[in-house]
C-alpha cells in the first residue's frame, strides 16, 4: 500500500519580516507609441441628407472637442427642426422609391459593401473615433471598428433570408426610422442601429451624440463611396433638441434610442399616444458576481475589463462587484494590484489602457458621485498614476465597504468607478444584484456549471456573462429588463424590431 | 471506518485556486499588443540579452560546438556595451569543459540533469547525475519533474524528488522544469508550479519546458506560472525565478514575455537573477534588433557571429 509521505519542505530564508509586496515602478518605462494613421478629418461638416452634405437651414454650427486635449477638432452643423424635416422627407422619398421595393438580395450587396469599406479604412476610423471620443486607440482599433464592420456583415447576410426564418409569413419594412445614439460607442452604436434597419428595408434618420458626431459624418462620406441610394441613410447632428425632433417626427414609423434612462423616459412621454414603434436601450448598473470557487486571476481580469473598458462609459459596465465574503479581502488585494498597472493617458498611445473621459460634463458627474461615495463613508482606492496636464481624465477608482444604500451602488456613474459589495450566499447575491431599477447585464464567476445556469435564470438582466464579461456578437441579442429599456439589438430578435411580420 | 481518499488534484486546486483557460489566454494576448518603442525597446532588448541561457542540448553536440557556444556567450556581438548572456545550458558531459572556458566571467554554467528530458530513470541515478554535474562545476542545474508521478497524483513523491535534488545541488541554483506540454491543462501547470515552489529555495527557478516536445513556452502558460510565483511570493516572501524555454525565437516575443513580467511580478523580477530565457536562436535576433535600434537599418543575418539557426 502506498502511504503518502510527509512533504519535504526545503529550507528557505524568509528574511523579510515585513509583508512582501510587488514593485510596479519605473525601471522599464514605455516610450510614447502614438498611432499615426491620418484620420482624414475636415475642419467643417455639414448635414448628410439625401445622399450629400448640405449646409444646415438653421445656419448654426457647433464645435466638437478632443476630450484628451480640449482642442476643437471640427465645426459641425447644428440641425434644427427644418433640417430634421428635410432628412425625414428624403428618407420617406427613398423608402417610397427604389429602396423600399428592392429585393433583399440587392440590399444585402450594399450592406456588404459598407462592411468592406469600413474594414478597408479601419485604421482611419479608429483614429477618428479615439480623437473625438477619448477612448484608447487599442479599443477603437481592436473592438469598436471591427465590431461595427461585423454588424454590417452579419446583417447583410440576413437581408435576403429573414423570410426563411419565419416560414409562411411575410416580412415587410416599417418605413423611415428615427434613431438617436450615445457618445460612448459612436461608430458601433451607429452600426447596431443602421445595419438591421437597412437589412429589413427601412430608411434611416440618425442623430449621433453632440460630443461625438465625427464617425457618423465620416460614415456619410463612406456611404457616398458605397453608392448607397440617396436618402436611405441621413445624419443630422446636434444636441438634445435635434434628438427630440428626430424622435417626434411624424414620418418616423419607429424610433430607436440608446442613452440615459432619464432621456428615454422623456422620449416615451413625448411619443405616448403615437403609433410609433419603439425600442429603448438605456442605463445599467450591472453586478459582477464572484463566487469563492472562481478562477480568481481571470475573475479579476474580467472585473477590470467590465468596469474600466472604455473608461466605464459602457451601459452594461460591471459597475458593482459582488464578491463572496470568504474571498473578499484577497480578491480586493488582487484587484488593487491589477489596477496599479493600468496605463491612463493619451488615448492615441497604443499602450494606453484607460483613455479620456468623454466630456467636462461627464467628468463633473463622475466627480460628484465619487464625492458622494466618500461622504457616505465608503473607502476609496485609486492608483497613484500620473494624469496628463490637459484634457479630461480620471483615475481608475475602487470603492470598498459599499452597501446597497450608497448612491454609488444605485446610480449609474458611467465612469471608471467600481463599487465593491460582499455577499454570503447565492440567494443574497441574487437579491443584491436584482435590487436595482436597471437590468441590462450581469456577470457570474464560478467554477460550478450548474450554479451558472441557476444564476442566469434568477438574474433579471438582458445578458448574463459567465466567467467572462463584455463579450458581444452581432448574432446575440442585446437589451434590457426594467428601466434598462426594451427591445433587442442583434440576432433575429433585433431584426424583427425593424420589420412587420404579416 | 476509512474515508475514501479524495483526489489530490482537487485538494491542491481547492487550496491554490483554479485557472480559466479562456481568461488566461485573453490576458496573455494583451501583452502582445503592447507597443515597445525607442529607448524602452533598447532597454528591453539588452535586458533580454542578459537573461539568455544560451542553450545547446542535442545528441550531436561536440566539444567544438560547446567551445563555440561559450565564446558566443562571452561576446554576443562586437558592441562592448552589450551585456554577456546569463548562462550557457548544456548536457552534463560538457560541464567540465564549459566551466574551464567560462572561468573568470559572470556567465554561469547550467547543466540539465536528472535524465533530461524524460526523467525516466531511478531517482538514485538522477541524483548521481546531479552530483556529478555539480562536482564538475555546474553553477545551475536544470532538472525535470517526474511527470508520471504528477499525473498519477503522487504529489508528495514529486515533491520529495525535487527536495532530494535541492539537497544534492548544494550551492548550485536549481531550475525545475515542469514540461508544461505534458501536463496539458493550466490547472495542472499551476498545481505543478506550487509543488515545485514549495520544495525549492529563494531564487531557484521554475521552468516551462525541455524544448524536446512539440509545444513549449507560450505567453499563456508562462502567465500561469508567473501568477503562481506572485501568489507564492506574496504568501511566503520567497521569491522564485522564472524561465520560459523553447519556442521563443524572436526579439519581439521576448519583449512581450518581459511586458508580462513587468505587469505581473513587477520591477524586482526584471533581471537575470529572477528571469531567464532558455533559447538559442533568440540571441541573434535580439542583437539584430539592437543594431536596428541604433542604426535604423536591419543587418543581414550573416553579420552576426555563430548564427544559431544553422545548427
Amino acid at each position: 500500500m502506498n502511504t503518502p509521505r510527509a512533504p519535504l519542505r526545503a529550507k528557505t530564508n524568509v528574511a523579510a519580516a515585513r509583508v512582501p509586496e510587488l514593485i510596479f515602478g519605473d525601471l522599464w518605462e514605455f516610450d510614447p507609441a502614438p498611432e499615426s494613421a491620418d484620420p482624414r478629418l475636415r475642419d467643417q461638416y455639414d448635414l448628410f441628407i439625401d445622399g450629400t452634405f448640405i449646409p444646415p437651414r438653421s445656419r448654426k454650427y457647433f464645435d466638437t472637442v478632443n476630450p484628451a486635449t480640449e482642442k476643437v477638432i471640427a465645426s459641425v452643423a447644428l440641425a434644427g427642426p427644418d433640417d430634421v424635416d428635410a432628412a425625414f422627407t428624403a428618407a420617406q422619398k427613398a423608402f417610397e422609391g427604389p429602396w423600399g421595393k428592392m429585393p433583399g438580395k440587392e440590399r444585402g450587396k450594399y450592406i456588404y459593401r459598407i462592411a468592406r469599406l469600413i474594414q478597408d479604412r479601419a485604421r482611419e476610423f479608429a483614429v477618428a473615433e479615439t480623437m473625438d471620443g477619448g477612448k484608447p486607440i487599442k479599443e477603437s482599433r481592436d473592438f469598436d471598428v471591427p465590431m461595427a464592420a461585423a454588424h454590417f456583415f452579419y446583417h447583410a447576410g440576413w437581408a435576403d433570408k429573414i423570410e426563411y426564418a419565419i416560414p409562411g409569413r411575410r416580412v415587410e419594412p416599417l418605413g423611415p426610422v428615427g434613431q438617436v445614439i450615445p457618445w460612448n460607442f459612436p461608430l458601433l452604436m451607429l452600426a447596431w442601429k443602421i445595419a438591421p434597419a437597412l437589412a429589413m428595408g427601412n430608411t434611416v434618420v440618425l442623430k449621433p451624440a453632440e460630443t461625438t458626431p465625427l464617425s457618423a459624418l465620416k460614415l456619410g462620406e463612406l456611404l457616398m463611396e458605397a453608392e448607397l441610394p440617396p436618402g436611405v441613410v441621413n445624419f443630422v447632428t446636434g444636441a438634445g433638441e435635434t434628438g427630440a425632433s428626430v424622435m417626434a417626427h411624424p414620418y418616423a414609423k419607429k424610433i430607436a434610442f440608446t442613452g440615459s434612462t432619464k432621456v428615454g423616459k422623456i422620449i416615451m412621454r413625448q411619443t405616448a399616444g403615437s403609433d410609433k414603434r419603439m425600442t429603448m436601450e438605456l442605463g445599467g448598473k450591472a453586478a459582477n458576481i464572484v463566487f469563492d470557487d472562481s478562477p480568481l486571476d481571470q475573475a479579476v481580469e474580467g472585473v477590470v475589463n467590465g468596469i474600466f473598458f472604455n473608461q466605464g462609459h459602457v451601459c452594461c459596465a460591471g459597475s458593482r462587484l459582488l464578491v463572496q465574503e470568504s474571498i473578499a479581502e484577497l480578491f480586493i488585494e488582487k484587484l488593487k494590484r491589477r489596477i496599479d498597472v493600468l496605463r491612463v493617458g493619451n488615448p492615441l498611445d497604443k499602450n494606453t489602457d484607460v483613455g479620456a473621459i468623454n466630456s467636462r460634463m461627464q467628468l463633473d458627474k463622475i466627480e460628484e458621485l465619487v464625492a458622494s461615495g466618500i461622504a457616505q463613508g465608503a473607502k476609496m482606492y485609486q492608483p497613484s498614476c500620473a494624469l496628463p496636464g490637459s484634457g479630461f481624465f480620471y483615475r481608475p477608482t475602487i470603492f470598498t465597504g459599499v452597501t446597497q444604500s450608497h448612491r454609488i451602488a444605485c446610480e449609474e456613474i458611467f465612469g471608471p468607478v467600481l463599487s465593491v459589495l460582499t455577499f454570503r450566499t447565492l440567494e443574497e447575491a441574487v437579491d443584491k444584484a436584482n435590487n436595482t431599477a436597471f437590468g441590462l447585464s450581469a456577470g457570474v464567476w464560478t467554477d460550478k456549471g450548474s450554479r451558472i445556469l441557476k444564476m442566469s435564470t434568477l438574474l433579471k438582466a438582458g445578458v448574463v456573462w459567465a466567467n467572462t464579461f463584455n463579450k458581444f456578437d452581432p448574432s446575440s441579442p442585446f437589451g434590457g429588463y426594467k428601466e434598462s429599456g426594451f427591445g433587442r439589438e442583434g440576432g433575429r430578435h433585433g431584426l424583427l424590431d425593424y420589420a412587420k411580420v404579416i | 471506518m476509512r474515508m475514501a481518499k479524495s483526489s489530490p488534484f482537487k485538494r491542491l486546486l481547492e487550496e491554490i485556486g483554479t485557472v480559466d483557460q479562456v481568461g488566461v489566454e485573453e490576458r496573455a494576448a494583451k501583452f502582445a499588443t503592447r507597443s515597445i518603442k525607442n529607448n524602452s525597446k533598447l532597454w528591453g532588448l539588452k535586458t533580454a540579452v542578459s537573461m539568455v541561457d544560451l542553450t545547446t542540448l542535442e545528441g550531436k553536440d561536440t566539444p567544438g560546438k560547446v567551445t563555440s557556444l561559450c565564446q558566443k556567450a562571452r561576446t554576443p556581438g562586437d558592441d562592448p556595451e552589450l551585456p554577456p548572456v546569463a548562462a550557457v545550458c548544456i548536457y552534463p558531459a560538457f560541464v567540465q569543459q564549459a566551466h574551464r572556458l567560462l572561468a573568470g566571467t559572470s556567465i554561469k554554467v547550467a547543466s540539465v540533469a536528472t535524465s533530461f528530458p524524460s526523467g525516466q530513470t531511478p531517482l538514485r541515478l538522477r541524483l548521481q547525475e546531479v552530483r556529478q554535474a555539480v562536482a564538475d562545476g555546474a553553477d545551475e542545474i536544470d532538472m525535470v519533474i517526474n511527470r508520471g508521478l504528477f499525473l498519477a497524483g503522487e504529489f508528495s513523491a514529486v515533491s520529495d524528488e525535487i527536495a532530494a535534488v535541492v539537497q544534492t545541488c548544494g550551492d548550485s541554483k536549481l531550475k525545475v522544469i515542469l514540461e508544461v506540454s505534458e501536463l496539458e491543462t493550466y490547472d495542472n501547470v499551476r498545481a505543478a508550479s506550487f509543488i515545485a515552489m514549495r520544495a525549492i529555495r529563494a531564487e531557484d527557478f521554475i521552468k516551462t519546458s525541455t524544448g524536446k516536445t512539440p509545444s513549449n513556452a507560450t505567453l499563456a502558460n508562462t502567465q500561469v506560472m508567473i501568477e503562481a510565483i506572485r501568489d507564492h511570493y506574496l504568501a511566503t516572501g520567497v521569491p522564485i525565478g522564472m524561465k520560459p524555454a523553447g519556442g521563443i525565437q524572436r526579439a519581439k516575443q521576448a519583449l512581450h514575455f518581459l511586458v508580462a513580467v513587468k505587469e505581473t511580478l513587477g520591477d524586482a523580477w526584471l533581471n537575470n537573477t529572477r528571469y531567464r530565457f532558455g533559447a538559442s536562436s533568440l540571441l541573434n535576433d535580439l542583437l539584430r534588433q539592437i543594431e536596428k535600434q541604433k542604426t535604423g537599418a536591419y543587418q543581414a543575418p550573416y553579420y552576426f557571429t555563430d548564427s544559431s539557426e544553422s545548427y
